[in-house]
């Protein structure tokens, strides 16, 4: 571990790949916000698989492996699945999800066909395009982080300057529609930055998975804020962070792809974000129904008490826990209970098994009693 | 006569069904007015065809005289509750300064000003106190309200609502009509998709009879007929004889 941080530093080419994966996941975490609040999750994955044929046609166009070349393929023909799923869509009676199936599979598999015909081609040239199925940060070189963080700023800088109108977009787009924005064109330019955001990974991350790339640190943010600035700012972190820890692990270790390698890094952060994110985590959900019926059940058996002790003189006579065990509405022995009303100073135990309610108790009983029956509030 | 809301010969289709055919409404200023149907008759076709959502196939609308582009300003929208996710990552007064945005514009953040008029909606809606809850935190009738509110800040002089007492209690619902008919009082123009027959006469004082095609339209003792109503509704006679039994009483 010291040993990796002291080489981050050192070490030029670990220094380029982490800064690279960093921007990278900032990228595609802030743009999975909106794709996840907008209900694209799946569209992420299509555009990604779609983008393969892209990356192949580009190279065998030109020749050449620079990345803006093969960037720009992945980004058109990216862009190009995506208008075609909202064409079908729109256009016949195709539903959405068929339509993201059909795209992602028909390109993946013409991508798959084109990258096989590379790989027969005779010259050497071709070797490093099929990093593009799992992404090789490894191979990322100075050239390739700059241009991730000359698109990523622009990305980036968009989302800020557009917030506004892509929060309503995301909210309710027919009534930004009728505030007199365009939301098609808003609709769209939000959609290709998600390409962007997608293609600029493709290297690293690789098509499978690069949508857990993006749909991933937006799930887990979504866990730990109700604001949407907040939300899309951690999901940047969370990118950031996962993308960083994956490329590293894999530049370290040579058989290690990059791709799996982040997935499997960001998917512990949704875990641990479902499970114990507080209000949305299930731990803290757990915890919260069990306080209510604990604290059903202290009312149940202060009801019960004052009850019982309504048929006699004081409100304070004692009874017997057998007796508390046979009446309460809630189910199973009320000893437990008795005990955290104790705690409370709302019962005390006269002997070993009887009990009298505190004149506290007694207040707190009428209260209840008064909250559940004295007509609706 | 300067017509508050004038549609005419609206056709609005689906993939080539239509769903609004040949459509007439004229609704004078300062009122009132209900739009009643069966489930999928077309009002929220008509209202989003009338605020430039939907492409028409055919005919115009025009709110005090001009085209919806020209009077947007003028014109505020209450989308049907269930169009949007409640669950979305955002609190009450956030939602109700958006509707600001219009008159934000481009890239304007909205600021402290906006906040307060958003605020003094919010009181007119009785919700002040729930600014900074979240949405996901509202019952149907509070987050229907919220909606109002949005509108509300609008300052607009034209409304279109769509079904506004959907899943509101009986106490909110007071509420809204009392809102409904201040904003009549002060001359702006309310339409409102409604869903309860019974309560058309006390509420409304327009009503428009819609089933793809308008049955009628004009003052609630003119047209709202038991004759109208079984064009409206079909065969669903029962719903219709128990309605004249209520008007009855
Ligand atoms: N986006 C859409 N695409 C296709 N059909 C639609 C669409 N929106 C509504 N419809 C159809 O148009 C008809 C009218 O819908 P709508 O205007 O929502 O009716 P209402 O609001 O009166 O219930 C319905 O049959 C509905 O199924
Ligand atoms: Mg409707």
């Amino acid at each position: 571990m010291i040993d990796l941080l002291t080489n981050l530093f050192s070490d030029y080419t670990l220094r380029t790949v982490a800064l690279g994966s960093a921007l990278l996941g900032i990228t595609a975490g802030s743009l999975g916000g909106f794709a996840l609040l907008r209900r694209q999750s799946l569209l992420g994955d299509a555009i990604s698989h779609a983008a393969l044929p892209g990356i192949a046609i580009a190279f065998l166009l030109t020749g050449s492996k620079a990345p803006l070349v093969l960037i720009l393929g992945a980004g058109i023909a990216g862009w190009i699945g995506a208008a075609l799923i909202s064409v079908v869509t729109t256009q016949t009676r195709i539903k959405y999800d068929s339509a993201l199936g059909i795209m992602l599979s028909v390109f993946f598999g013409f991508g798959l066909v084109l990258l096989t015909y590379i790989q027969r081609q005779p010259d050497a040239n071709q070797a490093g395009l099929n990093s593009f199925l799992f992404g090789q940060a490894a191979a990322l070189i100075e050239q390739d982080v700059f241009l991730i963080f000359v698109i990523g700023s622009v990305v980036i800088l968009l989302i800020a300057l557009f917030w506004k109108e892509f929060k309503l977009l995301s909210f309710d787009s027919d009534f930004l529609g009728t505030l007199g924005y365009p939301i098609r064109t808003l609709d769209y330019l939000l959609t290709t930055l998600f390409v962007v955001a997608i293609v600029i990974g493709l290297q690293t991350v690789g098509v499978v998975l690069m949508s857990a790339m993006i749909i991933a640190p937006a799930a887990a943010a979504r866990q730990w804020t109700d604001r949407l600035g907040l939300m899309i700012f951690l999901a940047g972190i969370f990118g950031a962070f996962s993308g960083v820890g994956g490329a590293l692990t894999s530049s370290l270790i040579p058989a290690l792809p990059t791709g799996p390698t982040i997935v499997l890094i960001v998917s512990a952060i949704v875990l641990i974000s479902l499970l114990f994110a507080p209000n949305r985590g299930l731990v803290f959900r757990r915890v919260r129904d069990w306080q209510a019926g604990k604290r059903l059940r202290v009312d149940a058996v202060l009801v019960d008490l004052y009850t019982l002790a309504s048929q006699h003189s004081s409100a304070e006579y004692p009874h017997s826990e057998r007796v508390l065990d046979v009446m309460s509405s809630i189910s199973g022995p009320a000893h437990q209970t008795l005990k955290v009303l104790k705690d409370l100073d709302l019962a005390i135990p006269i002997d070993s098994t009887h009990w009298s309610l505190t004149p506290e108790g007694v207040l707190r009983a009428e209260r209840v009693i008064e909250r559940q029956f004295g007509g609706d509030s | 006569m300067d017509y508050a809301i004038d549609i005419r010969d609206l056709t609005v289709a689906y993939r080539e069904k239509p769903v609004l055919w040949d459509v007439d409404l004229q609704v004078p200023p300062g009122v009132l007015i209900a739009i009643v149907g069966p489930n999928g008759a077309g009002k929220t076709s008509l209202i989003k065809s009338s605020l430039g959502l939907i492409k028409p196939a055919a005919g115009s609308v025009l709110i005090h005289g001009r085209p919806y582009s020209e009077q947007r300003s003028t014109v505020a929208y209450v989308p049907q509750r269930g169009s949007v996710d409640w669950d979305f990552p955002t609190n009450v007064l956030d939602v109700v300064t958006m509707g600001l945005y219009g008159r934000l514009g481009w890239f304007k953040r909205p600021g402290k000003s906006e906040r307060i008029e958003a605020l003094k909606s919010l009181a007119q809606v009785g919700m002040e106190e729930y600014a900074t809850r979240q949405i996901s935190q509202l019952s149907g009738g509070q987050q229907q309200r919220v909606f109002l509110a949005r509108a509300l800040v609008q300052d607009a002089n034209v409304y279109f609502m769509d079904e506004p007492f959907q899943g509101v209690d009986a106490t909110t619902e007071r509420a809204i009509v009392e809102l409904l008919q201040n904003l009549r009082k002060q001359g702006k123009t309310v339409a409102v998709v409604h869903h309860d027959l019974q309560t058309v006469p006390e509420y409304f004082d327009h009503v428009m009879l819609l089933n793809v095609r308008r049955i009628a339209s004009g003052p609630v003792e003119e047209v709202f007929t038991e004759d109208n109503l079984r064009t409206t509704y079909g065969g669903r006679v029962a719903f219709v004889s128990a309605l004249s039994a209520a008007r009855k009483q």
